[in-house]
């Protein structure tokens, strides 16, 4: 299945803040994914932005349910697709809050049995429609409104949860990370996510300006620092095994944390040395566990003939 | 048509495969186990040919379903108490989707204290979650229920869920003489699920949208509507059942021994068996007993109520829950808040009996001591507590 | 209007609403520089950019929110914000 670059399946006149990463992995996870496709969306900014009655921003078939239970929802559908003989795409897209936190049992439950649905998370990093709460995928150090930095707190205390291993663990053949920054790479890992038989999952990281506090025309280049400092790690894994992996010249975090006011506590009022190295530390231990880092050829010293 | 003696929950998944559901998604807890119990065996026999999702929660079991629907098929779960509630949430969103479903309830108590035992607070539970609520007296009923719930539900002029409530153990762990219509029968009486809007690639639509205040109110005029008019569908399509296959149910109060009845008992489920008999026995001793048997309880049939309690000195009110708190220094379940506002403007005394919660075995005696209480004036309290909390 | 049963709706009227309105700068396109490699389309999440049949990238500024991503991201440098008049 070639990419239909014009295909526009999520419509515009959405609510969207200007420069947001969710509705940009809306519209590309559709066009890789196509007409054929049937879209479950949990509780959160895309479904809000894209649905209030009778302004549908999807023109593909859509459903939501609840928060929790997108891929329960999913999993009667691909089961009633399956009784009915029809062939139709099961798509969950569903934010980082409805994945990793309140979803979870359900996701764990469809994933096990083994349907056939490809389940997309916009990781954005918090529990943004409601007012930036701090979820699972929150990032250390993060300030947000449930995690705010203060006087005695820099912040999120805890890393971001694995959910892309948990999920391989359940025995999917397929589970990707992305980035919006990189849009055709994203594309055909859902491509690929939806072309494997089974449960599948593809989690892609979704810079939100308003809520991580930056300018909206640079939410693009906020997810390519994510990359480049190794904050955030674009892989694939198949059968359980990583086998690709994005690999970068890595940048200090430095250069990811101090575009975002939700890091501005790291350098204001003071350049919190300690906890910059602990997240420095979480970027090396991305780089080590994935091999991210390349390695550039030692530079010679050339003697004057 | 041969009468089998049958396990309740048996007869009620025979009853469930011959509606053909192409979903089946139900999570094992007891007392409705049997029933999905029977329909794993049913399905991995061949005998029905539905996917049947062994989900991990009651709360996807009900979800899978609201998929299932959206999707087009017809689909299946039952639960009951502790499941019910957490479906909670579920409940209220399929009903507000329009969804229609067919869901055993076999109904339980709810904790805590945790009892595994019959009352029906778990479903007067989900009152206002929007879905029909139906309550059999035994498993005969409880079995047509289910092709009735279908038909009724799917009514183009309904679409909501429904529950059919048959009480947890006294009658879903029961054998009972039960005739089973033929599957020819029944596809004779209820056709394919035709969905009213499905999700489907050559005819997109959005559902479960989000509505702003500007539309939110209408939707649940919309709902309660529907519920009202579910009432006409009711009697219609029990009608029809009873013109195909004898076994009429065109009314959703049923009158027993009411002609020149002094006192009512207004009462649901299996309980009603028992009344009648302890009726029997009252009027051999010459008291004018009758009962008003609640088929449904959502929609609230309060005309058919009205009607039939007319004429009555008293009323007497069997409630199987408990709806903590209310009626100020007494006691109130559901049922009798339902039947004092279906009575509004009248002098007939109503007097609620909180009776059998968590599985209180309720026998004759019980019953016309309920009857020598409401004669004399005294009731809207608990029946039968231990001395201990008195 | 009746209402959809259960809060369903036909696709895609999103439509109706502008979201144009809400622009404060507006993005200029220089076709001169511009190379056609069809990134600001890609990344626009409004979806809102078109391609004319003469290849040229042309905003649909009923629904362009001004967000600026398609400058920042240009590899020509061909699209410039600007504060717009009203």
């Amino acid at each position: 299945m070639a990419i239909d670059k014009t295909c526009e399946l999520f419509e515009c006149g959405h609510r969207a803040c200007g420069g947001c990463g969710a509705a940009l992995a809306g519209r590309l996870f559709l066009k890789a994914a196509g007409t054929e496709t049937i879209v479950v969306s949990s509780t959160g900014c895309m479904e809000v932005f894209s649905t209030p009655y009778p302004e549908t921003a999807w023109k593909v078939p859509w459903i939501h349910s609840l928060f929790e239970n997108a891929s329960a929802v999913a999993s009667g559908i691909e089961s009633a697709l399956k009784v009915q003989g029809r062939k139709e795409n099961v798509v969950v897209i569903a934010g980082d809050g409805a994945t990793l936190d309140i979803g979870v049992l359900c996701i764990s439950g469809a994933f096990e049995r083994g349907h056939d649905i490809t389940y997309i998370c916009y990781d954005n990093e918090a529990y943004m429609n409601t007012g930036i709460q701090r979820s699972g995928a929150t990032p250390y150090d993060a300030s947000t409104t449930t995690s705010p930095a203060g006087r005695v707190s820099m912040g999120n205390k805890r890393p971001k949860k694995d959910m892309p291993r948990i999920l391989a663990a359940h025995g999917s053949p397929y589970v990707a990370t992305a980035s919006i920054a990189y849009p055709a790479d994203f594309m055909q890992k859902v491509e690929k996510a939806i072309n494997t038989p089974g449960p599948t999952y593809v989690q892609v990281h979704a810079p939100c300006c308003t809520g991580w506090g930056f300018d909206g025309s640079k939410t693009l280049a906020i997810g390519k620092l994510a990359i480049e400092t190794g904050l955030w790690v674009n892989y694939e894994m198949v059968d359980g095994e990583v086998t690709k992996v994005k690999k970068v010249v890595r940048k200090p975090v430095e250069e990811y944390l101090k575009e975002q006011k939700r890091f501005r506590h790291l350098f204001k009022p003071a350049l919190a040395t300690g906890e910059i190295a602990k997240i420095q530390a979480i970027a090396d231990g991305n780089a080590e566990k994935y091999g991210i880092d390349i390695k550039l050829p030692p530079k010679k010293d050339v003697e004057p003939v | 048509m041969a009468l089998e003696i049958m396990e309740g929950s048996i007869a009620v998944a025979q009853a469930v495969r011959r509606c053909r559901p192409q979903v089946v998604s139900a999570y094992p807890i007891t007392p409705q186990t049997h029933i999905v119990e029977a329909l794993a065996e049913i399905v991995a026999n061949g005998e029905l040919a539905a996917d049947y999702i062994t989900v991990e929660s009651e709360f996807s079991a009900l979800s899978a379903c609201v998929g299932a629907v959206a999707a087009g098929s017809r689909a299946y779960s039952a639960t009951t108490s502790q499941g019910l509630a957490l479906m909670f949430e579920v409940c209220f969103n399929m009903a507000g989707m329009r969804l229609p479903l067919v869901m055993t309830i076999a109904n339980r108590a709810l904790g805590a204290p945790l009892s595994i035992w019959n009352d029906q607070q778990d479903s007067i539970s989900l009152r206002d979650a929007g879905w029909l609520q139906l309550y059999a007296e035994d498993n005969q009923e409880a079995v047509d229920l289910h092709y009735i719930g279908y038909k009724v539900a799917e009514d183009h002029r309904v679409l909501l869920p429904a529950m059919v409530c048959f009480d947890g153990f006294i009658l879903s762990h029961t054998y009972e003489p039960v005739n089973m219509l033929s599957q020819e029968e029944v596809d004779a009486f209820l056709p394919p699920f035709v969905p009213k809007y499905r999700l489907d690639a050559a005819s997109p639509v959005s559902m479960g949208m989000y509505a702003t205040p500007d539309y939110y109110l209408e939707f649940r005029y919309e709902t309660d509507q529907a519920q009202k008019r579910a009432l006409e569908v009711l009697r219609e399509v029990g009608k029809e059942f009873g013109e195909r296959f004898g076994r009429d149910y065109s009314e959703l109060v049923e009158s027993y021994q009411m002609e020149d009845a002094e006192t009512a008992l207004v009462a649901m489920g299996s309980i009603c068996g028992t009344t009648k008999d302890a009726i029997d026995e009252m009027r051999t001793e010459g008291k004018k007993v009758g009962l008003v048997r609640l088929r449904s309880f959502r929609p609230f049939p309060s005309e058919d109520l009205k009607a039939a309690l007319a004429g009555v000195t008293r009323v007497a009110v069997l409630d199987k829950n408990i709806t903590l708190g209310a009626g100020g220094a007494t006691a109130r379940g559901a049922v009798a808040l339902e039947v004092r506002d279906a009575l509004y403007g009248s002098t007939i005394p109503v007097l609620d009996y909180i009776i059998g919660l968590g599985g209180r075995d309720v026998r004759i005696e019980d019953i016309k001591k309920v009857v020598a209480l409401c004669e004399a004036g005294e009731g809207d309290r608990f029946y039968g507590l231990r001395t201990e909390v008195l | 209007m009746a209402l959809n049963v259960g809060c369903a709706a036909p696709p895609g009227r999103a439509t109706d609403n502008k979201t144009g309105s809400w622009r404060v700068f507006i993005p200029r396109f220089d076709n001169e520089a511009c190379s056609k490699c069809g990134m600001c389309q890609l990344i626009c999440p409004e979806g809102c950019i078109l391609q004319t049949e003469a290849k040229e990238f042309v905003p649909n500024y009923d629904y362009c929110k001004g967000c600026g991503l398609c400058a920042e991201e240009c590899p020509k440098a061909a699209i410039t914000m600007v504060q717009e008049e009203k």
